[in-house]
């Protein structure tokens, strides 16, 4: 059987990286982030990358990290906020971003993962999002053309997969990574914790093997909060 | 007097029905959980892959995989899903979600609605915004009649970026209710705020209406 275990993250993204290069990232907030693939990207200072993502992490944490080190050109996401660094790159003119609609990035991702090139939907008609791209009058509608997105890599984060690549994640940690893993031409997943081929119920995989092409096991984990939010107990 | 923040919430609060699967924003529209009448069941979409959210977690069931739009970590209920983020902006695209309730800038006449940028300040991004208002059956903003600067927000054009074209159903300020019954029909005053006269909204107002 085909290996896809690798040791660590380094090793999982090994003959995969050139400058220029675009990211699919899973991920939302902080919630979900392929943490130790992005320390790894780090690392290997691959530069001038295209990073498809909803967010961009925050000051120097998840994705942050890529731009305090300035490897990265640009960003396609729907939300950019609570980051001072890329605030800075951004109006110095350093960080080009293709402002997306959120629904319409999930849908880029998950069309491109699925063969289809385009798409059309009513999100962002009569706004700047549709400038420039083909409308499409559909039942009396109007709707606009949007893109599949492919990249040259996926990196995800999952909760338990088998040695196999069939994948879980556990509860709004799913997000972006389901979409972001199918439209990679690789995708590279880390996880909490590997479980032997058979441990996972079949009917219970929300990531199918045949979309995980190489697999790290990146714990332990700290899993970053940004805003914690907590009530009171009453008083017994 | 003017409505404060949580009157405005309890307003649109008077919006949900029984069996609505709702959408709320960030700001005073997250406050409208706080507002679900008694014996009602309202089921609360997150964006990020979440169905049926519960309030803020206590101190020591915080779980960071678990967060709400806006960040902020909430907690489960018996009946909750959990799905990504293609599956949530289906729901959202789709027609599934019944309302939205939506922070604004400002408002045209038209129901155009602003609300996610300011040229020649920091872009933070439209998020779910112009997919909720493309997809939701109902959109309502809430937001403040006046901006900080004593300006009317319901106008005849929108002046800043759009965030979607003829999409708003009603809106709620500090000092009044607009409704339109369907998208080619202009916005009517419904409602007052306590104390808040007819004149008073006219005067602070540049879009037509009927009241």
């Amino acid at each position: 059987m085909a290996q896809k275990i690798y040791p660590d993250a380094k090793a999982a993204l090994d003959g995969l990286l050139f400058d220029g290069m675009t990211i699919a990232a899973g991920g939302f907030g902080l919630c979900g982030i392929p943490e130790r693939l992005i320390d790894a990207l780090v690392e290997s200072r691959v530069k001038d990358l295209t990073v498809a993502s909803n967010n961009c992490g925050i000051d120097n944490v998840a994705l942050g990290k890529l731009l305090r080190t300035r490897q990265i050109k640009k960003m396609i996401s729907s939300y950019v906020g609570e980051n001072k660094e890329f605030e800075r790159q951004f109006l110095a003119g350093e960080v080009e971003v293709e402002f997306t609609p959120q629904g319409t990035l999930a849908e880029r991702m998950r069309a491109g993962g699925a063969g289809i090139p385009g798409f059309y939907t009513r999100t962002g008609v009569g706004t700047q999002v549709a400038e420039g791209k083909e409308l499409k009058e559909f039942d009396g509608e109007m709707y606009v053309l949007e893109r599949g997105i492919r990249a040259d890599i996926s990196i995800i984060k999952g909760w338990k997969a088998d040695e196999t690549g069939n994948l879980m994640f556990r509860k709004t940690a799913r997000n972006f990574n389901q979409p972001a893993a199918t439209c990679g031409k690789v995708c590279i997943a880390e996880v909490e914790e590997i479980v032997p081929v058979g441990s996972l119920d079949p009917d219970c995989i929300h990531l199918p093997s045949i979309f995980v092409n190489r697999l790290i096991d990146g714990s332990p984990y700290e899993k970053q909060i940004e805003f914690r939010t907590v009530r009171e107990r009453e008083a017994a | 007097m003017a409505w404060d923040r949580n009157q405005m919430a309890a307003r649109a609060a008077k919006e949900l029905r029984d069996g609505y699967y709702v959408n709320l924003g960030i700001g005073i529209p997250t406050l409208v959980a706080n507002c679900v009448p008694p014996g009602m069941t309202v089921t609360l979409q997150s964006e990020n892959g979440m169905l049926g959210i519960g309030p803020f977690p206590y101190d020591d069931e915080v779980d960071p995989d678990l967060i709400n739009a806006g960040k902020q970590t909430v907690s489960q209920l018996p009946q909750t899903s959990f799905f990504d983020s293609a599956t949530s902006f289906a729901m959202i695209r789709g027609g599934h979600i019944d309302l939205a309730v939506l922070g604004g800038m400002e408002v045209s006449e038209k129901g155009d609605l602003a609300n996610w940028m300011v040229p020649g300040k920091m872009i933070k991004g439209m998020g779910g915004a112009m997919d909720l208002v493309a997809g939701v059956k109902k959109i309502i903003v809430v937001m403040e009649h006046v901006s900080k600067g004593g300006g009317p927000k319901f106008i005849p054009e929108c002046t800043l970026p759009l965030t979607g074209k003829n999409v708003v159903d009603m809106i709620i300020t500090d000092l009044a209710v607009f409704q339109r019954p369907d998208h080619d029909s202009p916005f009517r005053l419904i409602e007052l705020a306590p104390g808040v006269t007819k004149e008073e909204v006219r005067e602070k107002t540049s879009a037509n209406y009927v009241d």
